[in-house]
């Protein structure tokens, strides 16, 4: 048994970073998430561990610190919210072309703009469809719980040198700043087993200079490198789709929904039943791949699907991309930085799928 | 004292015709070629080659590393051979 | 004595450093970027440090630097390569780290980058092309370029009053406790050159005390982009920009050089 900790959602980022081996963390200051740096500076990870935490002069310092770092193989994350993931854009782009492996916490707030800085999860084409410039993915976690928040820097860090690909952790003000008893992983020592052959650390006389660039003036060439990427992702879509299927063996109806929405929705599907109603809840887990085959499996036996997430609409159009048409998919979202309550999300439900359908 | 005698060779393939070695050349040396190479560049090359001290000028104002320089002291090469 | 005696192995005093690769350098015939390049791998073969060097050039002309130094190196976006550097140096503190920048990358869109780094007193250095211009992007105006010069997007030459003054961000980052060792030299008549050598070697040999940031900034032609011949360039280099950017230390050891006891 690990460790049991009454945590916030930002300090369990960061004190599992600092137990999953992570060499540095390089950020800069933003609600809802100031307290992973501020746990991280209080907490004098260079003496625990080793690792190096650095508060950069801004977002874009902060992600191209990540990147020289995550250039000699280093374990490396950054964290901010919304508008400090929309600077670190550029760096993101060049960190998917040159294939590095890294971590990106995105704790989300309400936008556009400066926005709010209340919980929201309108950042989710953002995250899932690449951000910046190009044709590149990230691998994208979604956690709905403290617990969630701690372990999902692990798992990112593992499929991130699994891929050579930045991971991101979408997030959002609810889980970020909320306290929940949790159990600690044993602390993981800093040494990284991936393969490190293309790190950039001095070229040794025993092998040729590595270079790391996301440059290729030849457009044959860069469109090979784009096949070579688009490979990996498909990859990603066989290996790495995670979800959790809540009551749905036998719903007729289902709500699809992430993170802190999810934990709402998980509410509603209580209330649903007492009323008679067979609701289900599909929870992806990882945004991108995005669980399509299992929706369009559970398409087979439920009769309509609410996408709930605190959005104007994002994440619905992939899910009716998986269902294909076969059954109505409708969304439900509080958005812009309010919170929807189970009962409203249960009252959507029945307003927009059961009526309609039955 | 032995007199100093010096000789570049020029990698006509690397040189770009720049003449910034012609302007560095202390002693009126070097020449550009009237010839070409593959890509096209006038070329450097010693027209006045018993002037040359092997001062290292030409090298070292060469952007592409074009020019490799000897020297030798003519006493003790004599002496040797 | 002929020819053949003295164009032999055991006399060679000078040739191609071969940490530099055997492709030809992509730059214009003239360009001060190949001379400084080679400058760099000289001294690196000199210190035989090789094997803990990284290097960063961001875009501009030299985004493809890696193609020509035969050591591990990194392509950064354009402005962020101190950031990049900042990211190595902190997980590698023993490797001897340099980023390769233009003037538009290091003070402009990357000012932000470069002051903070150099505030901070990265142990790393900073080699600091100032050729007036944007080179990469077909000549236009730079935060260098010098008042009346002429440039693609200053056809008339630069007019301060409505586009501002060159920015001298050496001296400004001489100014920062920060730096350790800052330096502007050029690279236009072989003694230039020489003393550029001895500037960027001093750079890298600091970064063994860990003192802070050594700073190089290499005054260079771009014949392309100032539309002249490379020996023309060079003049005009000479009388023009080093009037505006007078050549010398500016910061030896952690103290500021009085003004006019420049070397
Ligand atoms: C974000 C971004 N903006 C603009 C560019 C286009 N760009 C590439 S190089 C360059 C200027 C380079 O000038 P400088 O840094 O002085 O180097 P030089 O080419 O003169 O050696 C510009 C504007 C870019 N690559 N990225
Ligand atoms: S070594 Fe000196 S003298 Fe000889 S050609 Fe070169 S510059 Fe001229
Ligand atoms: S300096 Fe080099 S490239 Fe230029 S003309 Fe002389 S040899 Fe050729
Ligand atoms: S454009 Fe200017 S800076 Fe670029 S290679 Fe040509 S001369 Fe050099």
């Amino acid at each position: 048994m690990g460790e049991i900790r009454l945590m916030k959602g930002n300090e369990a980022i960061a004190e599992a970073a600092i137990r999953a081996g992570c060499d540095a963390y390089f950020g800069y200051p933003i609600t809802p998430q100031s307290e992973v740096l501020e746990y991280l500076m209080a907490e004098k990870p260079h003496e625990r561990t080793g690792m190096v935490v650095l508060q950069a002069e801004s977002e874009v310092a902060a992600i191209n610190m990540v990147y020289g770092a995550a250039c000699t193989g280093k374990k490396v994350m950054t964290s901010s919210s919304s508008p400090g993931i929309s600077l670190m854009q550029e760096g993101i782009s060049y960190i998917a072309g040159a294939e590095l492996p890294c971590l990106i916490v995105n704790v989300v707030r309400g936008g556009p703009g400066l926005g709010t800085i209340q919980p929201s999860q309108a950042d989710y084409f953002q995250a899932t469809k690449g951000g910046g410039h190009g044709d590149y993915r990230l691998i994208v976690l979604a956690p709905s719980s403290v617990q969630e928040m701690a372990d999902f820097v692990k798992l990112a860090f593992d499929l991130a040198f699994k891929y050579r690909n930045p991971a991101m952790i979408l997030s959002d003000g609810v889980i970020g700043q909320m306290m929940e008893k949790i159990e600690l992983f044993e602390p993981i020592p800093r040494v990284n087993e991936f393969d490190q052959s293309w790190v950039t650390t001095g070229k040794t006389p025993d092998r040729q200079r590595n270079i790391i660039t996301s440059l290729n003036l030849d457009p044959y060439l860069q469109e090979e490198h784009n096949h070579h990427l688009q490979e990996k992702y498909a990859r990603m879509r066989r290996e790495d789709v995670r979800y959790e299927a809540i009551a749905c063996d036998d719903a007729d109806y289902l709500f699809v929904a992430y993170g802190s929405s999810a934990r709402i929705c998980q509410k509603a599907v209580q209330l649903a039943r007492k009323k008679g109603i067979k609701a289900g809840l599909l929870r992806p887990i990882t945004l991108f791949p995005f669980p399509e085959k299992i929706l369009g499996d559970l398409s087979q036996s439920v009769k309509g699907m609410l996408a709930v997430e605190m959005s104007a609409g994002q994440m619905v159009e992939d899910v009716r991309l998986a269902v294909n048409g076969k059954i109505p998919v409708e969304h439900f979202g509080r958005f812009g930085g309010v919170v929807h309550s189970p009962e409203e999300v249960l009252e959507a439900l029945e307003e927009k799928i059961v009526k309609p359908v039955v | 004292m032995g007199k100093i005698r010096g000789a570049i060779v020029v990698d006509t393939e690397r040189c770009k015709g720049c003449e910034l070695c012609v302007e560095a050349c202390p002693t009126d040396v070097i020449r550009m070629e009237r010839k070409v190479n593959s890509k096209g560049y006038h070329y450097a090359y010693m027209e006045h080659p018993e002037s040359c001290s092997g001062c290292m000028n030409c090298g070292i104002i060469c952007p592409d590393g074009a020019i490799t320089v000897y020297r030798v002291k003519e006493e003790k090469v004599s002496e040797e051979t | 004595m002929n020819l053949e005696e003295i164009i032999r192995e055991e006399n060679i005093v000078y040739r191609r450093t071969p940490l530099l690769t055997d492709k030809a350098l992509s730059y214009c015939p003239g360009c001060g970027h190949g001379t400084t390049h080679r400058l760099i791998m000289e001294v690196i073969e000199e210190m035989g440090i090789q094997s803990d060097v990284i290097g960063i050039a961001p875009v501009g002309c030299s985004v493809l630097a890696y193609e020509f130094m035969d050591i591990d190196m990194i392509e950064a976006a354009h402005g962020r390569a101190p950031a990049v550097a900042t990211g190595i140096k902190r997980t590698w503190p023993g490797k001897y780290v340099f980023t390769y920048q233009g003037d538009g990358d290091l003070a402009a869109i990357g000012t932000s980058e470069t002051i903070h780094c150099c505030n901070r007193g990265e142990n790393i250095t900073i080699i600091f092309i100032n050729n007036g211009i944007y080179g990469m992007t077909g000549g236009q105006m730079a935060p260098t370029t010098i008042p009346g010069m002429k440039s693609s997007t200053s056809p008339f030459g630069r007019d301060t009053a409505m586009m501002g003054y060159p920015l001298k961000i050496t001296e400004l980052i001489a100014q920062l406790p920060g730096t350790y060792y800052v330096s502007r030299q050029s690279v236009h008549t072989p003694a230039s050159v020489r003393k550029a050598k001895k500037a960027i070697r001093k750079a890298f040999e600091n970064q063994k005390l860990n003192k802070g940031v050594s700073f190089v900034e290499v005054v260079s032609n771009c014949n392309s982009g100032w539309k002249m011949t490379p020996v023309q360039a060079n003049k005009w280099l000479e009388e023009n920009m080093l009037a505006y950017f007078p050549p010398g230390d500016l910061k030896v050891d952690g103290q500021l050089v009085e003004q006019g006891k420049t070397s």
